[in-house]
């Protein structure tokens, strides 16, 4: 972008509505909204206190088990429905439902199944992530040209090898993209399992942090949460870009 | 130059003596559409036979039932005396939309039959090398199908289907996809390499002229249901310049023969 004949360098928008929130702060208006630079300086408490550090390895541990559970059931489902056409009707209404469906009110009923620990978080992160990846994985497979399948079949290939060869190679470029919304969906499942839990990871923190107004420390929190959502998904990004010179012209 | 034409008087049959694939009465129906009924035909080893014919008369099918990836109601496909009912590695195919892999080079496309078969890298990738360069890709082996025409796309499912070293190859509309300029130079090359390869093509195709350019013999299918309505041999000497072929006399006669007795199909 260029502003007056200046090249803007990536990533000002986001220097402006800093310096904005600055402002803002200072204007002492709310005390829901600190000045931005008291928001950096808790941040760098933050990370230095035990409580913090703790709570991060218990969340990324919940996000990282739970991912790798809807990835590896998810992409199977998946290409099931994408490739039997009984799968698809009797699994497609559901998975459309839940993929749809205020995620956040069935993490209670998961409580009860999973108590108060990690393994409730993990399934929230599980149930927030697995169907968007199913959903692409599905229309990935579909989207397959029936004659590649058809070239694989002539030349010989085993039920395997059409499955390592060819349809996870097509179905790839959706397979990433389902990942990676299903990645931003499964942070959502961590933070929100978490804060109904309640005493487990950053949801312990973020009800410490509100209950006792050090809003510094809540908006930090947010901003590394964020933060790392958006490393994550940027990582997928980058792995989909590779795979972005067969994407259109399969 | 002596006019290179013999004209053949005996009138070609469906059965010959050495056949390599042998078809007895298929008959497959489509949701109601009969596409093919009761065909009886054989294809002779090491010659070029052509299937033409209008859209709907079950040409593909019958390739694609002879290839084993579809089958048949009725009847039976027996190729060098053996029956089948699957693919097999005595059949190699040429899809019409080349059914190539975007995400492998050429080198990998052409050697992926090998690969399913379990060939060793190395070995594949010398037998692989070759046939790119019997095809004209030489240079092309690390490009991708995308950064391909889409003749030079044909070249490398060509190259993949003599990399297996079947018996026969079955080619489905190949040339309908790429360029009218491609396509001529491709049929020429074809001519070539056929003398090179002692294989058997069976070649589908729509094009009256394509047909009489390459084949020994063309069989014409007639249209709901599909069966076999005439077989012609074109004697055609393709052993000069394969420009003159086309100003051949013969050549242009056959083509003529044909287009009055497909011209009842058309709408």
């Amino acid at each position: 972008m260029t502003l007056f004949g200046y090249r803007v360098p990536m990533m000002a928008s986001l220097l402006v509505w800093c310096i904005l929130w600055e402002i803002v702060g200072r204007m002492d208006l709310m005390f829901i909204l600190p000045p931005f630079s008291d928001v950096l300086v808790a941040a760098v408490d933050l990370v230095q206190l035990p409580s913090w550090q703790s709570a991060t390895v218990t969340t990324l541990r919940a996000f990282f088990i739970g991912m790798v559970l809807s990835v590896v059931v998810g992409i199977p489902l998946g290409m099931l429905m994408g490739r039997v056409k009984i799968a698809d009707d009797l699994l497609g209404m559901w998975v459309n439902i839940f993929s749809s469906a205020p995620l956040s009110a069935i993490v209670p009923v998961l409580m009860i199944l999973f108590g108060f620990g990690e393994n409730t978080i993990i399934a929230a992160v599980f149930l927030f992530a697995i169907w968007i990846i199913v959903l692409d994985t599905r229309a990935g497979v579909r989207h397959i040209s029936p004659s590649l399948i058809e070239m694989a079949r002539s030349y010989g290939a085993s039920r395997p090898a059409l499955y390592s060869k060819i349809i996870v190679w097509a179905a790839l470029p959706e397979i990433l993209a389902g990942i990676r919304l299903g990645l931003i969906r499964g942070v959502k499942g961590v933070v929100i399992g978490q804060l109904l839990v309640a005493i487990v990871g950053y949801g312990a923190l973020f009800e410490t942090f509100s209950r006792n107004f050090r809003m510094p420390q809540f908006w930090a929190l947010t901003i590394i949460l964020f933060a790392f959502a958006l490393v994550v998904s940027a990582l997928i990004e980058w792995a989909e870009a590779k795979v972005e010179f067969y994407a259109g012209v399969r | 130059m002596h006019a290179a034409i013999v004209r053949n008087d005996a009138v070609p049959t469906n059965v010959v003596s050495d056949a390599i694939v042998e078809v007895r009465g298929i008959s497959k129906t489509y949701s109601g559409v009969e596409a093919l009924r009761d065909v009886d035909l054989d294809f002779p080893r090491g010659k070029l036979t052509s299937l033409l014919g209008p859209s709907g008369c079950g040409k593909t099918t019958l390739l694609k039932i002879i290839a084993g990836l579809i089958g048949a109601d009725r009847g039976t496909v027996a190729v060098n005396g053996k029956k089948v009912s699957a693919p097999g590695p005595e059949r190699a195919f040429v899809f019409q939309d080349f059914a190539l892999l975007p995400w492998a080079t050429v080198l990998r496309n052409v050697a992926f039959g090998l690969e399913l078969r379990g060939t060793a890298k190395e070995e594949r990738e010398a037998i692989a090398r070759r046939y790119v360069v019997d095809v004209g890709l030489a240079g092309f082996e690390d490009k991708y199908p995308h950064e391909l025409s889409g003749g030079m796309r044909q070249r490398v499912g060509l190259a993949r289907a003599l990399c297996v070293d079947a018996d026969v190859l079955l080619l489905d509309e190949p040339f309908s996809a790429v360029d009218e300029q491609n396509r001529r130079k491709f049929q020429e090359d074809l001519i070539r390499l056929r003398t090179n390869q002692n294989k058997t093509f069976i070649f589908v195709t729509h094009s009256i002229e394509e047909a009489v350019y390459i084949s020994d013999r063309i069989v014409l299918l007639s249209p709901r249901p599909g069966r076999v309505s005439r077989i012609i041999e074109p004697e055609i000497d393709r052993s000069g310049d394969p420009d003159r072929i086309h100003r051949d006399k013969h050549y242009l006669d056959t083509v003529q023969e044909i287009w009055q007795g497909l011209k009842q199909y058309v709408e």
